[in-house]
């Protein structure tokens, strides 16, 4: 137990380095997901085709197994890409890799969600608003897009929830997160079992947290129905 | 067509190498007492002060880059560091990946088991017993090619082989002989444990000593970490170093 | 120009059969793990849809634990966490825990039991009242109503969330490679680490879970087709 209280500053920089990374990581993948459905929808055969072999490829890797590629096999392609540009090397951080590497799984993910929500929209109100006069982009923004976060939503929670914990496989490739610290200074130690509570303990707490935060938003975005009543 | 397919093959394939201005250094950090992580999270340990030492001596800006052993070559190879210190044996399989410096020290490898074992060091007396090694080290080979009807099973860390040793998963861990004593055996946890059979030295597994990795084409760097290296033994700085750690020489012969 | 290092194809062939041991361990592990966890699952998933006064909490607890932690962690706590313990060492619990591979099956199992138990008392609690009721016109004794009607007709739904939980398991066990066994990536990481390469044993690793998972999501449709026919859309 002093062990753990002795690591608990050290512990606490790996929390953060943990929340950093699935944020980072879940921005990547949101965007990812927004072009992936906008490639989906469109009807363009060569982006929607494009986009469905991404999808499929990429959930077909463990995201363990698609980490240690990109931070072994993505340096190489990345320091190729350098001195193309004739830029010096660039090193590809374990943080860098983590994000890349979760981005592109859980951007697989989000793509489907958001093309789902996307589809669940009326088709009724589109051609309302293309009656009312609205086009392109004001469409999207005052129509469509709302809604696609309220019926997205549950959804997106969803893959939030399964990212935050797949960030811990980076510590496998030796990213300091809470896990990496935790197994270090565990093995040091000799008091692994503590630390592997500590760790499980946190990532409950980001759970419920995330589970309040984004049950809060779904009773906001839910609204206009229940108050026309 | 013929500009763009090169272009494509230089990107996936062609990499030239670029000066380096400062040197990342690639050190593991879970190999007591050569590194580890303090409770600050830096690293320390033999490996660390001896790279410092030679980048004072090379008067350039060194900084430290923790790779796991796994990937420390080829982090090397895609220029995440520039050298590796990190306690890697020089030998022939190695050197055809990369190059190495002259050794700045050499100790043998050894066996460890309970105190008051039973277990021979023998192709025999280890047969059938499970036997632990770090993944990607000479003594993955060396307890294949010496040991070959064991059940060798490998690991990332040492550390992580050491812990299983005590939880009894393991009849025995093989390592480096200092590696084993000042980073298990002489700590609480290892206070039941003991080296047993003799000090392995096989040239064509373990090579000459213990080297810095270099990329074969940085032959500049190689024999300016050379000078440095002959520098810090000739100043003493190397002899401060070695004694803050051990109380016996470790470069050998 | 000159490639420094193609891609060695000739190690993974000259290795073809470390893999073919890796893709043994793998789907050994995901197989029984799913199964072992649909065992916990079945029980567990109908407590918690009838809210059981004693067993629907705990369950719910289990359930949260397991699903609210990464996988990594909970292989972590099991292999190396116990292993810290002189009375876990000295226990009969230890001929079990002792083996990586019983470790890992034990941490699968674990979090696919509580994956597939939410999976369950989702379907269960969804199952379209008319069911039981029509069960009871039949005269079926309660038992009868759950074994013949209510169960097969909640798995039936559970179907493709199931399938998700296939792939996912059988991602998951990736892990079993860092407590030093020689999965599919355990093997993939072992070649790299002898030949020092960057990538190819991972690559071949990626191939290898992709075919298996493409294998998984056919079957699931199929069963799907086959098992959820009459919740198709009626063709004209």
């Amino acid at each position: 137990m002093e062990n753990l209280i002795r690591y608990v500053p050290l512990l606490l920089n790996g929390v953060l380095v943990t929340v950093a990374l699935a944020l980072i990581s879940l921005l990547f993948a949101t965007l990812f997901g927004a072009l992936g459905a906008a490639g989906r929808i469109s009807r363009r055969p060569l982006a929607s085709g494009a986009v469905l072999l991404y999808t499929t490829l990429v959930r077909g890797i463990p995201d363990l197994v698609l980490l240690l590629l990109v931070y072994f096999g993505g340096q190489r392609l990345l320091n190729n890409l350098a001195s193309f540009l004739g830029l010096g090397p660039v090193s590809l951080s374990p943080f860098w890799a983590g994000v890349v590497a979760i981005a592109f799984i859980y951007g697989a993910y989000l793509t489907e969600t958001f093309r789902g929500a996307y589809q669940t929209i009326p088709h009724g109100q589109v051609e309302a608003a293309q009656a009312l006069g609205l086009r392109g982009f004001a469409l999207h923004w005052n129509v469509t897009i709302p809604q696609l976060i309220r019926f997205a939503l549950p959804g997106y929670a969803n893959v939030w929830q399964v990212l935050v914990k797949s960030t811990a496989v980076v510590s496998v490739i030796g990213l300091e997160d809470l896990v990496g610290i935790a197994n270090e200074a565990g093995k040091t130690a000799r008091e692994p079992f503590i630390f592997y509570m500590a760790v499980l303990a946190v990532y409950l707490f980001i759970t419920w947290i995330s589970t309040t935060l984004f049950e809060a938003m779904e009773r906001r975005y839910a609204v206009p129905l229940a108050h026309a009543r | 067509m013929k500009r763009i397919l090169a272009s494509v093959a230089s990107i996936l394939c062609l990499s030239a190498a670029g000066p380096a201005l400062a040197l990342n250094i690639c050190i593991e950090g879970a190999y007591p007492p050569f590194s580890e992580l303090a409770d600050d999270g830096t690293l320390v340990g033999f490996d660390v002060d001896i790279a410092n030492a030679l980048c004072d001596e090379m008067n350039v800006e060194c900084e430290m880059v923790k790779v796991d052993w796994d990937g420390i070559i080829p982090a090397l190879l895609e220029k995440k560091c520039d050298a590796i210190v990190a306690s890697m044996s020089i030998t022939p399989d190695r050197a055809q990946v990369i190059s190495f410096t002259d050794k700045y020290y050499n100790t043998p490898a050894r066996l460890v088991a309970a105190k008051g074992t039973d277990l021979v060091d023998s192709p025999e007396g280890l047969a059938g017993k499970r036997l632990g090694v770090q993944r990607g080290t000479v003594h993955q080979p060396f307890a294949e090619a010496h040991y070959p009807d064991a059940d060798i099973v490998l690991y990332g860390s040492q550390d992580e082989a050491n812990l299983d040793l005590i939880a009894g998963r393991l009849d025995a861990v093989m390592a480096d002989s200092v590696v084993l004593s000042l980073g298990f055996l002489e700590t609480p946890q290892g206070a039941d444990y003991a080296f047993f059979g003799e000090p392995h030295l096989d040239p064509a597994i373990h090579g000459e000593g213990v080297g810095i990795g270099v990329r074969k084409e940085d032959n500049d760097l190689r024999e300016q970490l050379n000078g440095a290296i002959a520098a810090i033994r000739e100043s003493g700085v190397y002899d401060d170093i070695s004694g803050k750690y051990f109380d016996f020489d470790i470069y050998g012969e | 120009m000159r490639c420094r290092s193609p891609m060695r194809v000739d190690l993974i062939l000259a290795n073809w059969t470390l893999f073919a041991a890796g893709v043994w361990m793998t789907l050994q592990l995901t197989l029984l793990a799913l199964l072992i966890g649909f065992c916990i699952a079945l029980p567990a998933g109908l407590a918690r849809a009838r809210r059981q006064r004693f067993w629907s909490p705990l369950l719910q607890g289990y359930v949260y634990l397991f699903r609210g932690t990464p996988l990594l962690v909970q292989t972590y706590l099991i292999y190396y966490g116990l292993s810290q313990f002189a009375f876990v060492r000295e226990s009969w619990a230890w001929l079990v825990l002792r083996d990586p591979w019983w470790c890992a099956l034990i941490a699968f199992s674990l979090n696919s039991g509580a994956y597939a138990t939410e999976i369950i008392r989702g379907a269960v609690e969804t199952t379209p009242k008319g069911e039981a009721e029509a069960a009871m016109a039949l005269g079926l004794s309660p038992r009868q109503r759950d074994f013949l009607v209510l169960i097969p007709s909640a798995l039936r739904r559970a179907l493709p969330q199931y399938g998700n939980e296939v792939v996912f398991m059988l991602h998951g066990s990736a892990v079993a490679s860092v407590i030093t066994l020689q999965d599919i990536l355990g093997v993939g990481r072992t070649l790299n680490a002898r030949f020092y390469l960057a990538y190819e044993g991972i690559l071949t690793a990626a191939l290898l879970y992709m075919a298996i998972t493409f294998v998984l999501v056919g079957l699931f449709r199929m069963l799907e087709r086959r098992y959820l026919r009459h919740m198709r859309p009626r063709s004209a």
